[in-house]
């Protein structure tokens, strides 16, 4: 069962009912987990790790914006191509830009409020990606076309990321 | 509290004595066991009545080991031989460790673990600590009249592998069957929110004596999931008392003490500061060896304005574990205080100020994080409390991962990932031809190889001559639920496979832990085989009861000749272990293992299966 969605019962979809994922995950765990197998044999013991292994990956997968929209793009034989293809739209090319010009500028200055307006800003523009991939999956099951904006996301965690890295000196 | 409540297929509980299960707090600077009895988690008294014991081992020249009160009594006059703060050097290499100037041991520099030179021999960090586990073990035995069937250990949750798995090493040495590795910040969250019905989130701030821990717990339906943890491993009360040192140095005009002076100016200056946390002022005396009396007073404000900024530097990690957690401080619910060192109180007043809310100290500090793991160990062994269940999610404190080109970390899987876990990702090779690489593990926040831990190094050979960029290396690595990882590597198109478990670098190979388990027991004057056999029939018990109630749950996911070959393999196994043949019994459970493994792994489909089914029907009700 390599499907995160059908590890957990819940509908193939970008829109997340995200109590109903923790209630499920802790439904599974609370049967495969290795404590509830401790003084089990080992073969037992064995496959409860791979199990809960497993549950944890899946609702890490389906909770993180990115990776279930990774996961329903492959579920519907899309390739991400989040490594082979970089071309973006010129617009939001421009935008990243901008985004990483403020981001460098705060960091010269260590201008801790403008950098959490930056991360403020990005998580916006996050979830209006969001809605939209949601949109174009759910709503008008355009996979392919939903890819870019998958790329797009990508690209603004990990914008977001450089950020919480600035905000955390060492 | 609403506790989740399914019983475990096949685990109906069956009217029998309970396992003999203990929790132990390994301490930087006392430690102690604790168990359930008749439903209720009591710390275990020497004979004496004393719960804690000083985590201080004294290594004599007859060869005889002083455990505790005993070793402590001596620590002043033959310091070299008698090793405190242990906890300290576990897992570590010399270069990590800063105060070594100020320590009166003989330390060994080697390539892994520092060691101690003490007039017994050369003793690994892993030895001191297995006989201060070992101590805790034979009063737990006393106490409870028998072989133990398992014990929690716990570890602070900032420990990262090395210190893990030297820990869980210390544990086997002493004797211990170890259940389960467990953090203290999340036994002590076990201990305070079975006792108090909590729900909500919950921070767990603890300061022990060498060791700084935070977690950030969310409680709820029985459910203690941890959401970030972050700390310092090497941050704690024992640094308060140097600072005091310094300070009546300073202050008393004396020369630089040597060792047993400076031992002698710790104890004083800890009881100063013990004193301190009921009076605004507290002498500090003490009696050198040249005769010189050392007299001065420390009040309350002084002791704070020179410690200060190590209070400060316990809330840097705060932060981060709440920004990890994804909260502000004030949906914080509770603070649950835990660790000696936090009875100090200007540490108590930070606290109050950070998260806007006075600290919970309900239960005792020094006893709270045994208690929880004694309840723990009572569940792992199998002593399911009626009407009382409860699971724990932890996390990893560091993020794992292996050397790129450059000196560059790939972070594998990060910090504050949900444990047991596991995750692959691919590599390929840089040259032309290349036929070997190099797998590097490291731990560590930090991007550059050089700031983190290495863990391990290990080597894939093999690999096709391709050219560079097309083989496909896939790292696979597992961390179990104590926190220890296992790395393994394949090359997709070959199969070539190498794969470790990480321990090289740090830890004590499988030969050693043998080799120490004999010569523990000799010098104990215990019997080998006695002990072989006992924990044979203990495990063969264990092994027979879950399978035999696997059965009796779920027979019809046996297949064809499935059942009858278990039966006889059961009753051979049952047989053997009423002779006095150890190593037959161990055969036979190996044996047993083997052939009920499709079934378990059926068994455990299942019991997913049926997880979903039964959240459909509650589904269906709303």
């Amino acid at each position: 069962m390599n499907n995160p969605f059908e590890l957990f019962g819940l509908p193939a979809r970008y829109a997340l009912d995200a109590q109903a994922l923790e209630r499920a995950w802790h439904e599974v765990q609370a049967r495969v987990h290795p404590d509830r197998h401790a003084h089990a044999g080992e073969a037992a013991r064995r496959a409860s790790l791979a199990w809960s292994a497993r549950a944890n990956e899946a609702y890490r997968t389906l909770r993180d914006p990115v990776e279930r929209a990774r996961c329903l793009l492959e579920l519907n034989g899309v390739d991400p191509e989040f490594e082979t293809n970089t071309t973006m739209p010129e617009a939001f090319l421009q935008r990243q830009i901008e985004f990483r010009e403020t981001l460098e500028e705060a960091r010269a200055a260590k201008d801790v409020a403008a950098l959490e307006r930056l991360a403020a800003d990005l998580a916006a523009e996050a979830r209006a990606l969001e809605a939209e991939i949601e949109q174009r999956m759910d709503g008008a099951g355009d996979y392919a076309g939903a890819a870019v904006l998958v790329r797009e996301l990508r690209f603004l965690h990990r914008l977001a990321e450089a950020v919480e890295a600035a905000r955390e000196p060492e | 509290m609403a506790l989740l409540q399914i019983s475990e297929p096949g685990q109906a509980p069956a009217p029998r004595e309970p396992r003999r299960a203990v929790g132990i707090d390994l301490g930087t600077t006392h430690s102690l066991a604790a168990t359930v009895r008749d439903g209720v988690a009591v710390a275990l008294a020497d004979a004496q009545g004393r719960v804690l014991l000083p985590s201080i081992v004294r290594y004599r020249a007859d060869g005889r080991v002083e455990v505790g009160y005993e070793a402590q009594a001596h620590q002043a006059e033959d310091p070299k031989n008698t090793i405190a703060s242990v906890k300290r050097l576990m897992g570590r290499a010399l270069k990590d460790l800063a105060w070594t100037g100020s320590a009166p041991y003989d330390f060994v520099d080697g390539p892994g673990m520092v060691q101690l030179r003490t007039v017994a021999g050369v003793k690994s960090p892993v030895e001191v600590s297995a006989e201060i586990l070992r101590a805790l073990r034979l009063r737990a035995e006393s106490a409870l009249g028998g072989e133990l069937a398992g014990a929690v250990v716990t570890v602070p949750a900032y420990f990262d592998d090395a210190q893990r798995q030297a820990t869980k090493d210390a544990a086997r040495l002493a004797g211990l069957e170890v259940l389960r590795l467990l953090n203290e910040p999340t036994a002590a969250a076990v201990a305070y929110g079975l006792d108090n019905a909590a729900e909500g989130v919950y921070a767990v701030y603890d300061l022990g004596g060498g060791t700084f821990d935070i977690s950030i717990l969310r409680l709820a339906r029985g459910v203690f999931e941890v959401l970030a943890t972050n700390g310092d491993a090497a941050l704690g009360g024992d640094d308060f008392d140097q600072r005091i040192v310094r300070w009546a140095i300073a202050e008393t005009r004396l020369p630089e003490p040597g060792a047993t002076d400076a031992r002698r100016l710790l104890l004083a200056a800890r009881a100063a500061k013990e004193r301190l946390a009921h009076e605004q002022a507290a002498p500090l005396q003490a009696l050198l060896a040249d005769g010189t009396r050392v007299e001065c007073m420390l009040t309350r404000a002084t002791f704070e304005a020179l410690s200060a900024d190590l209070v400060q530097r316990t809330l840097g990690p705060v932060r981060r574990a709440l920004r990890d957690a994804g909260l502000a401080a004030a949906e914080v619910k509770g603070v649950v205080m835990v660790g000696g060192a936090t009875r100090m109180v200007h540490v108590q007043r930070a606290v109050a100020e950070f998260f806007g809310r006075e600290p919970l100290n309900n239960l005792d500090p020094d006893q709270v994080v045994a208690l929880g793991a004694a309840r723990q160990a009572n569940v792992l062994v199998g002593n399911r409390p009626a009407g009382e269940d409860w699971l724990l999610l932890d996390v990893i404190p560091l993020s794992l991962g292996i050397e790129t080109m450059g000196g560059l970390v790939e972070r594998i899987i990060p910090r504050n990932s949900t444990i047991p876990t596991a995750r692959a990702q691919e590599f390929t090779t840089f040259r032309d031809g290349q036929s070997a690489m190099s797998i590097h593990v490291v731990q560590g926040e930090r991007e550059r190889v050089a700031d983190c831990r290495s863990l391990a190094r290990f080597e894939l050979r093999g690999i096709p001559p391709l050219p560079a960029g097309v083989a496909r290396v896939r790292v696979r690595f597992q961390v179990d639920a104590d926190g220890l990882l296992s790395v393994s590597a394949r090359e997709k198109s070959t199969g070539v496979e190498a794969s470790v478990v990480v321990k090289p670098s740090y830890g004590l190979s499988e030969a050693d832990i043998e080799r120490l388990l004999r010569e523990a027991a000799e010098h104990a004057q215990e019997d080998m085989e006695v002990r072989s056999l006992a924990e044979a029939r203990v495990e063969a018990e264990r092994l027979v009861t879950a399978v035999r109630g696997a059965i009796a749950a779920d027979a019809a996911l046996l297949e064809g000749e499935e059942r009858a070959e278990l039966e006889r393999l059961l009753d051979a196994l049952e047989s053997l272990a009423r002779g006095t043949d150890a190593r037959a019994i161990r055969n036979a459970i190996a044996a047993l293992n083997r052939a009920s493994e499709p079934f378990a792994a059926r068994r455990m489909n299942e019991a997913v299966r049926r997880a979903l089914a039964g959240r459909e029907i509650a589904r269906l009700d709303l």
